[in-house]
Protein backbone atom coordinates (compact mmCIF):
# COMPACT_ATOMS: atom_id res chain seq x y z
CA UNK A 1 0.00 0.00 0.00
CA UNK A 2 3.09 2.63 0.93
CA UNK A 3 4.30 1.85 -2.30
CA UNK A 4 1.23 2.23 -4.29
CA UNK A 5 0.84 5.55 -2.79
CA UNK A 6 3.82 6.63 -3.56
CA UNK A 7 3.54 5.85 -6.99
CA UNK A 8 0.33 7.52 -6.94
CA UNK A 9 2.23 10.64 -5.82
CA UNK A 10 5.04 10.36 -8.09
CA UNK A 11 2.48 10.43 -11.03
CA UNK A 12 0.86 13.35 -9.46
CA UNK A 13 4.20 15.23 -9.37
CA UNK A 14 4.42 14.37 -12.52
CA UNK A 15 1.87 15.40 -14.69
CA UNK A 16 1.39 18.67 -12.45
CA UNK A 17 5.21 19.00 -13.21
CA UNK A 18 4.69 18.48 -17.22
CA UNK A 19 1.58 20.76 -17.15
CA UNK A 20 3.29 23.22 -15.21
CA UNK A 21 6.14 23.51 -17.64
CA UNK A 22 3.67 23.18 -20.46
CA UNK A 23 1.60 26.54 -18.92
CA UNK A 24 5.28 28.83 -18.68
CA UNK A 25 5.64 27.80 -22.29
CA UNK A 26 2.22 29.22 -23.03
CA UNK A 27 2.47 32.14 -21.21
CA UNK A 28 5.84 33.44 -23.12
CA UNK A 29 8.09 32.97 -19.45
CA UNK A 30 10.92 31.21 -22.04
CA UNK A 31 11.13 34.49 -23.86
CA UNK A 32 12.27 35.43 -19.71
CA UNK A 33 14.59 33.31 -19.22
CA UNK A 34 16.14 33.60 -22.63
CA UNK A 35 16.25 37.09 -22.51
CA UNK A 36 18.18 36.73 -18.73
CA UNK A 37 20.36 34.44 -19.73
CA UNK A 38 21.86 35.84 -23.09
CA UNK A 39 22.87 39.38 -21.56
CA UNK A 40 25.42 39.48 -18.62
CA UNK A 41 24.02 38.92 -15.60
CA UNK A 42 25.42 42.11 -13.62
CA UNK A 43 24.16 40.95 -10.19
CA UNK A 44 25.41 37.26 -11.14
CA UNK A 45 28.72 38.88 -11.40
CA UNK A 46 29.02 41.14 -8.53
CA UNK A 47 28.19 44.60 -10.34
CA UNK A 48 24.54 45.14 -9.44
CA UNK B 1 17.65 -7.50 -5.45
CA UNK B 2 19.26 -8.99 -9.29
CA UNK B 3 22.95 -9.17 -9.87
CA UNK B 4 22.36 -7.26 -13.06
CA UNK B 5 21.06 -3.92 -10.90
CA UNK B 6 24.11 -4.58 -8.60
CA UNK B 7 26.78 -4.56 -11.36
CA UNK B 8 25.34 -1.50 -12.97
CA UNK B 9 25.05 0.68 -9.61
CA UNK B 10 28.42 -0.52 -9.35
CA UNK B 11 29.53 0.52 -12.38
CA UNK B 12 27.52 4.08 -12.67
CA UNK B 13 29.49 4.37 -9.20
CA UNK B 14 32.64 3.60 -10.47
CA UNK B 15 31.87 6.01 -13.55
CA UNK B 16 31.02 8.41 -11.40
CA UNK B 17 33.86 11.29 -11.53
CA UNK B 18 33.21 10.63 -15.91
CA UNK B 19 29.37 11.66 -15.39
CA UNK B 20 30.42 14.80 -13.59
CA UNK B 21 33.05 15.64 -16.14
CA UNK B 22 31.04 14.97 -18.77
CA UNK B 23 27.38 16.91 -16.68
CA UNK B 24 30.45 20.31 -16.65
CA UNK B 25 31.27 19.95 -20.17
CA UNK B 26 27.92 19.51 -21.59
CA UNK B 27 26.94 22.62 -19.06
CA UNK B 28 29.59 24.84 -20.72
CA UNK B 29 29.97 23.91 -24.04
CA UNK B 30 31.25 27.17 -25.76
CA UNK B 31 34.85 27.32 -24.09
CA UNK B 32 36.08 28.93 -26.69
CA UNK B 33 34.15 32.07 -25.21
CA UNK B 34 36.60 32.06 -22.07
CA UNK B 35 39.45 34.15 -23.90
CA UNK B 36 37.41 36.37 -25.49
CA UNK B 37 34.66 37.36 -22.66
CA UNK B 38 31.68 36.68 -24.58
CA UNK B 39 28.96 34.66 -23.80
CA UNK B 40 26.51 32.37 -26.03
CA UNK B 41 23.71 33.56 -27.20
CA UNK B 42 21.67 31.21 -28.92
CA UNK B 43 18.81 29.29 -28.83
CA UNK B 44 20.26 26.71 -25.78
CA UNK B 45 19.76 29.34 -23.14
CA UNK B 46 16.09 29.08 -23.58
CA UNK B 47 16.66 25.30 -21.67
CA UNK B 48 17.72 24.98 -18.01
CA UNK B 49 20.74 23.15 -16.97
CA UNK B 50 19.76 20.67 -14.34
CA UNK B 51 22.74 22.24 -11.84
CA UNK B 52 23.85 25.21 -10.50
CA UNK B 53 25.60 26.84 -13.60
CA UNK B 54 25.93 30.68 -14.16
CA UNK B 55 24.20 31.47 -17.30
CA UNK B 56 26.80 34.47 -17.03
CA UNK B 57 30.17 31.68 -17.60
CA UNK B 58 31.42 32.67 -21.26
CA UNK B 59 30.92 29.02 -21.70
CA UNK B 60 27.64 27.68 -20.39
CA UNK B 61 25.09 26.35 -22.82
CA UNK B 62 21.95 26.80 -21.14
CA UNK B 63 20.57 28.74 -18.61
CA UNK B 64 20.95 28.88 -15.03
CA UNK B 65 17.61 27.06 -13.38
CA UNK B 66 18.18 29.29 -9.76
CA UNK B 67 18.79 32.69 -11.61
CA UNK B 68 16.17 31.80 -14.43
CA UNK B 69 13.55 30.95 -11.47
CA UNK B 70 14.89 34.57 -9.97
CA UNK B 71 14.79 36.12 -13.76
CA UNK B 72 10.40 35.26 -14.49
CA UNK B 73 9.51 35.64 -10.54
CA UNK B 74 11.28 39.19 -10.53
CA UNK B 75 9.93 40.35 -13.26
CA UNK B 76 6.90 42.56 -13.96
CA UNK B 77 4.41 40.32 -15.81
CA UNK B 78 5.45 37.22 -13.09
CA UNK B 79 5.16 36.43 -10.02
CA UNK B 80 6.13 32.84 -10.16
CA UNK B 81 7.61 30.36 -12.82
CA UNK B 82 5.80 28.10 -14.32
CA UNK B 83 8.10 27.12 -17.16
CA UNK B 84 11.06 26.41 -14.73
CA UNK B 85 9.36 25.37 -11.41
CA UNK B 86 7.62 22.36 -13.53
CA UNK B 87 11.20 21.18 -14.86
CA UNK B 88 12.43 21.25 -11.54
CA UNK B 89 9.48 18.90 -10.62
CA UNK B 90 10.30 16.56 -13.25
CA UNK B 91 13.69 16.31 -12.54
CA UNK B 92 13.30 15.79 -8.87
CA UNK B 93 10.53 13.17 -9.31
CA UNK B 94 12.58 11.47 -11.76
CA UNK B 95 16.07 11.76 -10.10
CA UNK B 96 15.78 13.44 -6.86
CA UNK B 97 19.33 14.78 -5.44
CA UNK B 98 20.81 12.37 -8.15
CA UNK B 99 21.43 15.51 -9.89
CA UNK B 100 23.49 17.08 -7.44
CA UNK B 101 25.55 13.76 -6.86
CA UNK B 102 26.20 13.10 -10.65
CA UNK B 103 25.43 16.85 -12.96
CA UNK B 104 26.05 19.75 -10.76
CA UNK B 105 29.43 21.54 -11.63
CA UNK B 106 29.71 23.35 -8.30
CA UNK B 107 28.98 20.53 -6.57
CA UNK B 108 32.23 18.28 -8.38
CA UNK B 109 34.11 21.47 -8.40
CA UNK B 110 33.58 21.26 -3.73
CA UNK B 111 34.65 17.66 -4.27
CA UNK B 112 37.53 18.42 -6.17
CA UNK B 113 38.53 20.77 -3.70
CA UNK B 114 38.09 18.27 -1.06
CA UNK B 115 40.60 15.93 -2.18
CA UNK B 116 42.83 18.78 -1.14
CA UNK B 117 44.98 17.08 1.95
CA UNK B 118 44.18 19.02 4.67
CA UNK B 119 42.38 18.24 8.20
CA UNK B 120 38.99 16.75 7.32
CA UNK B 121 36.57 17.81 9.59
CA UNK B 122 33.20 16.08 10.06
CA UNK B 123 29.66 17.78 9.91
CA UNK B 124 27.76 15.33 11.89
CA UNK B 125 27.32 17.54 14.84
CA UNK B 126 25.94 20.62 12.57
CA UNK B 127 23.20 18.82 11.00
CA UNK B 128 20.13 21.51 12.01
CA UNK B 129 22.71 23.75 10.11
CA UNK B 130 21.19 21.83 7.05
CA UNK B 131 17.63 23.41 6.96
CA UNK B 132 19.59 26.85 6.33
CA UNK B 133 19.29 26.25 2.80
CA UNK B 134 15.58 25.36 2.56
CA UNK B 135 15.63 29.04 4.07
CA UNK B 136 17.62 29.93 0.79
CA UNK B 137 15.28 28.70 -1.37
CA UNK B 138 11.84 30.21 0.34
CA UNK B 139 13.64 33.31 1.05
CA UNK B 140 16.14 34.38 -1.81
CA UNK B 141 15.11 32.64 -4.58
CA UNK B 142 11.15 32.27 -4.15
CA UNK B 143 9.72 35.34 -1.99
CA UNK B 144 12.14 38.02 -2.34
CA UNK B 145 12.51 38.26 -5.72
CA UNK B 146 8.73 38.76 -6.70
CA UNK B 147 8.03 40.72 -3.40
CA UNK B 148 11.04 43.07 -3.23
CA UNK B 149 10.75 45.39 -6.68
CA UNK B 150 11.43 48.95 -7.88
CA UNK B 151 8.94 51.50 -8.94
CA UNK B 152 9.15 49.80 -12.51
CA UNK B 153 7.91 46.21 -10.84
CA UNK B 154 11.29 44.28 -11.22
CA UNK B 155 12.67 42.33 -8.41
CA UNK B 156 16.30 41.42 -7.93
CA UNK B 157 17.61 38.10 -8.27
CA UNK B 158 18.78 37.60 -4.35
CA UNK B 159 20.30 34.44 -4.42
CA UNK B 160 22.48 35.20 -7.38
CA UNK B 161 23.26 39.12 -6.30
CA UNK B 162 24.12 38.14 -2.57
CA UNK B 163 24.92 34.53 -2.36
CA UNK B 164 25.81 32.59 -5.36
CA UNK B 165 29.23 31.68 -5.42
CA UNK B 166 28.67 29.84 -9.03
CA UNK B 167 28.10 33.93 -10.30
CA UNK B 168 31.94 34.92 -9.44
CA UNK B 169 33.56 31.35 -10.09
CA UNK B 170 32.56 31.00 -13.38
CA UNK B 171 30.90 34.69 -14.30
CA UNK B 172 32.68 37.03 -12.58
CA UNK B 173 36.20 36.00 -12.68
CA UNK B 174 36.58 34.70 -16.40
CA UNK B 175 34.63 37.73 -17.91
CA UNK B 176 37.00 40.12 -15.94
CA UNK B 177 40.11 38.51 -16.66
CA UNK B 178 39.41 38.82 -20.71
CA UNK B 179 37.01 42.32 -20.31
CA UNK B 180 38.68 45.47 -18.91
CA UNK B 181 35.01 47.10 -18.78
CA UNK B 182 33.70 44.51 -16.40
CA UNK B 183 37.12 44.55 -14.91
CA UNK B 184 36.92 48.15 -14.10
CA UNK B 185 33.34 48.15 -13.16
CA UNK B 186 33.77 45.51 -10.23
CA UNK B 187 32.85 47.19 -6.65
CA UNK B 188 31.45 46.24 -3.30
CA UNK B 189 29.55 44.09 -4.31
CA UNK B 190 32.10 41.72 -6.15
CA UNK B 191 34.19 42.19 -2.82
CA UNK B 192 31.26 40.42 -1.10
CA UNK B 193 30.70 37.42 -3.41
CA UNK B 194 34.44 37.03 -3.61
CA UNK B 195 34.40 36.52 0.05
CA UNK B 196 31.27 34.41 -0.16
CA UNK B 197 33.36 32.14 -2.90
CA UNK B 198 36.50 32.05 -0.95
CA UNK B 199 34.57 31.04 2.49
CA UNK B 200 32.87 28.12 0.31
CA UNK B 201 36.42 27.24 -1.20
CA UNK B 202 37.92 26.80 2.08
CA UNK B 203 35.25 24.95 4.02
CA UNK B 204 35.36 22.72 1.00
CA UNK B 205 38.73 21.75 1.28
CA UNK B 206 37.72 21.26 5.58
CA UNK B 207 34.23 19.65 4.94
CA UNK B 208 32.24 18.09 2.27
CA UNK B 209 30.13 19.85 0.06
CA UNK B 210 29.08 22.16 2.34
CA UNK B 211 27.61 24.75 0.08
CA UNK B 212 25.64 21.44 -1.19
CA UNK B 213 24.44 21.02 2.58
CA UNK B 214 23.72 24.75 3.97
CA UNK B 215 23.13 27.03 1.64
CA UNK B 216 22.19 25.59 -1.87
CA UNK B 217 18.36 26.48 -2.81
CA UNK B 218 18.38 24.14 -5.87
CA UNK B 219 19.85 21.02 -3.90
CA UNK B 220 17.14 22.23 -1.12
CA UNK B 221 14.35 21.95 -4.25
CA UNK B 222 15.01 18.36 -5.35
CA UNK B 223 15.69 17.21 -1.79
CA UNK B 224 11.76 17.68 -1.51
CA UNK B 225 11.41 14.49 -3.78
CA UNK B 226 14.28 12.49 -2.77
CA UNK B 227 11.58 10.11 -0.59
CA UNK B 228 9.35 9.92 -3.50
CA UNK B 229 11.64 10.04 -6.60
CA UNK B 230 11.77 7.25 -9.24
CA UNK B 231 15.41 6.71 -8.86
CA UNK B 232 16.21 5.53 -5.08
CA UNK B 233 18.54 4.03 -3.49
CA UNK B 234 17.48 0.49 -2.60
CA UNK B 235 18.78 -1.73 0.83
CA UNK B 236 18.57 -5.58 0.85
CA UNK B 237 17.90 -5.96 4.29
CA UNK B 238 18.67 -9.92 3.91
CA UNK B 239 21.99 -9.29 2.70
CA UNK B 240 22.93 -6.36 4.89
CA UNK B 241 25.08 -7.18 8.00
CA UNK B 242 24.80 -3.90 9.78
CA UNK B 243 28.43 -2.86 9.31
CA UNK B 244 27.51 0.36 9.14
CA UNK B 245 30.17 0.76 6.33
CA UNK B 246 28.37 2.97 4.30
CA UNK B 247 26.85 5.56 7.23
CA UNK B 248 30.85 5.61 8.02
CA UNK B 249 31.77 6.49 4.05
CA UNK B 250 28.74 8.99 3.47
CA UNK B 251 29.75 11.88 3.50
CA UNK B 252 26.51 13.65 3.75
CA UNK B 253 26.08 11.85 7.18
CA UNK B 254 23.16 9.39 5.78
CA UNK B 255 22.51 6.49 7.30
CA UNK B 256 21.28 4.74 3.94
CA UNK B 257 20.01 1.41 6.22
CA UNK B 258 17.72 3.24 8.06
CA UNK B 259 16.22 5.98 5.53
CA UNK B 260 16.99 4.52 1.78
CA UNK B 261 15.34 7.85 0.17
CA UNK B 262 16.91 10.47 2.95
CA UNK B 263 16.24 14.53 1.93
CA UNK B 264 20.31 14.48 2.10
CA UNK B 265 21.39 11.42 0.16
CA UNK B 266 23.03 12.79 -3.10
CA UNK B 267 23.05 9.87 -4.92
CA UNK B 268 26.60 9.68 -5.29
CA UNK B 269 26.73 5.95 -4.86
CA UNK B 270 29.77 6.18 -2.34
CA UNK B 271 27.75 3.61 -0.24
CA UNK B 272 27.46 1.05 -2.77
CA UNK B 273 31.44 0.85 -3.85
CA UNK B 274 32.25 0.49 0.11
CA UNK B 275 29.25 -2.16 0.92
CA UNK B 276 31.15 -5.10 1.42
CA UNK B 277 28.27 -7.68 0.74
CA UNK B 278 26.86 -5.43 -1.91
CA UNK B 279 23.79 -4.42 -0.46
CA UNK B 280 22.97 -1.39 -1.67
CA UNK B 281 21.81 -0.48 -5.06
CA UNK B 282 20.34 2.22 -7.32
CA UNK B 283 16.74 1.35 -7.75
CA UNK B 284 14.46 2.72 -10.07
CA UNK B 285 11.57 1.72 -7.67
CA UNK B 286 10.32 2.44 -4.05
CA UNK B 287 13.44 1.61 -2.84
CA UNK B 288 12.06 -1.41 -0.28
CA UNK B 289 12.90 -4.91 -0.53
CA UNK B 290 10.55 -6.84 1.18
CA UNK B 291 11.56 -9.79 2.93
Amino acid sequence: MRIKKKGAIRILLLVSGSLMLIYGIFRNEVTYVFNKAVKICLECIGIG
Amino acid sequence: MGSITRSLSRLISSARTWIQASAVFLSNLFLLNLPEGRIYQGNLKKFCVPGLNCYSCPAASGACPVGALQAVSGSSKFTISFYVTGFLMMLGVLLGRFVCGFLCPFGWFQELLHKIPSRKFSTKKIKPLRHLKYAVLLIAVIILPAAVVNHTGLGDPYFCKYICPQGVLEGAIPLAAANSSIRAALGSLFTWKACVLAAVIISSVLFYRPFCKWLCPLGAFYALFNRISLLNMQVDKDTCISCRKCADVCGMDVDITKTSGHSECIRCGVCIKNCPVDAISFTCSSGIKKR
